[in-house]
């Protein structure tokens, strides 16, 4: 492996890092509570290694737990990570370049976490002929933690985890993430325009609120644009 | 056994999104407005998960001092602004949010 591919992945997996505090302990409460709804340690681990998506895991499990049906379920999960299609869209120019494996390969690792800290880079830097292994070595450590932490928290069992107040680490990481990227006004417009519809719609079910907010926020930021010129 | 199916279809659900237009793009010219248009999606997507996360306190809204993640949260945008640096942001953030529930 040439020197500036296994460069650019150790500093993926380097800025991925801090996130890890935040996204542990989730994994660990989704294994504890997989387990508990009744899913044997196997399906519980293989829940997130499959799916891989933390929100949509836990509801699922809890739906399965309450004895929904697999229809609800599965509409219940689009409805969940529909958001990600944002983030398909977001790296989708970044990555057009690359081979089919690989666009095949950072779409399964293309979570919320590895999506900002990969997102943030390109921003950043923009694209080289080796950028795309910052993007793997964000999500092959994003992945991997996920899995351990499940695994941890389906032998642990109990409620190990929930009163952990590094949970928090996870909106201070993106904290840190978007700021420095708020360089211009529409930018700005669309973060506090999302910030503010998504506290409006908290109480929406399935994270709708979430998409409806980031929708938003990118109609503000493109319409304050046009209005400057 | 219906479970397993159950996770599987969850999974290539869950894939087919994350694929979806990374694959669709390279086969259509991206619309102008739609190109400008995603310059606005970190901002906007990654305020709409950290100010209600900041908010949630005990599962429903709380804008007020009570809520310690608010302030903390202020002091890590602050710093973020000033230093740019991630580990900093979380150290400030972390070490404001356990002063500030300490007692509790």
């Amino acid at each position: 492996m040439s020197d500036s591919r296994w460069r650019e992945f150790l500093s993926g997996v380097r800025d991925e890092a801090p996130i890890l505090l935040g996204v542990v302990p989730f994994g660990m409460i989704f294994g504890a509570l997989a387990v508990h709804q009744g899913l044997s340690p196997f399906a519980a681990q293989t829940t997130s290694s499959i799916i891989f998506a933390g929100s949509a895991q836990f509801i699922a499990v809890q739906l399965l737990g309450a004895g929904a049906s697999a229809v609800v379920i599965l509409m219940v999960v689009f409805v969940v990570n529909i958001r990600h299609a944002l983030y398909s869209a977001s790296v989708a120019p970044h990555i057009a370049h690359l081979k089919p494996i690989w666009k095949y390969v950072l779409a399964y690792l293309l979570t919320d976490e590895a999506y900002v800290v990969a997102i943030t880079n390109y921003d950043k830097h923009g694209v080289s002929p080796t950028r795309h292994w910052y993007f793997l070595g964000a999500g092959i450590t994003l992945w991997s933690s996920w899995q351990v932490s499940t695994l941890i928290g389906i032998l642990a069992g109990g409620s190990m985890g929930e009163n952990w107040p590094v949970g928090f680490a996870l909106p201070l990481t993106f904290i840190a993430l978007v700021i420095p990227g708020l360089k211009d006004r529409p930018s700005v417009a669309a973060a506090i325009t999302a910030g503010v519809i998504g506290l409006l719609t908290f109480h929406f079910p399935y994270k709708t609120g979430l998409l409806l907010a980031a929708f938003c926020g990118i109609a503000a930021g493109l319409w304050l644009e046009k209005r400057k010129k | 056994m219906k479970l397993w199916w159950i996770i599987l279809a969850a999974g290539m659900i869950t894939y087919a999104i994350r694929l979806s237009f990374i694959l669709a793009l390279e086969r259509m010219k991206i619309p102008d407005w739609f190109a400008r248009g995603l310059r606005y999606v970190p901002p906007a997507v990654l305020s709409a998960i950290i100010v209600p996360e900041l908010a949630n306190w005990n599962g429903a809204v709380l804008l007020s001092w009570q809520n310690p993640q608010i302030l903390a949260g202020i002091v890590a945008i602050v710093v973020a602004w000033r230093t740019r640096s991630v580990v900093l942001t979380l150290a400030a953030g972390l070490a404001c949010f356990l002063l500030l529930s300490w007692p509790a």
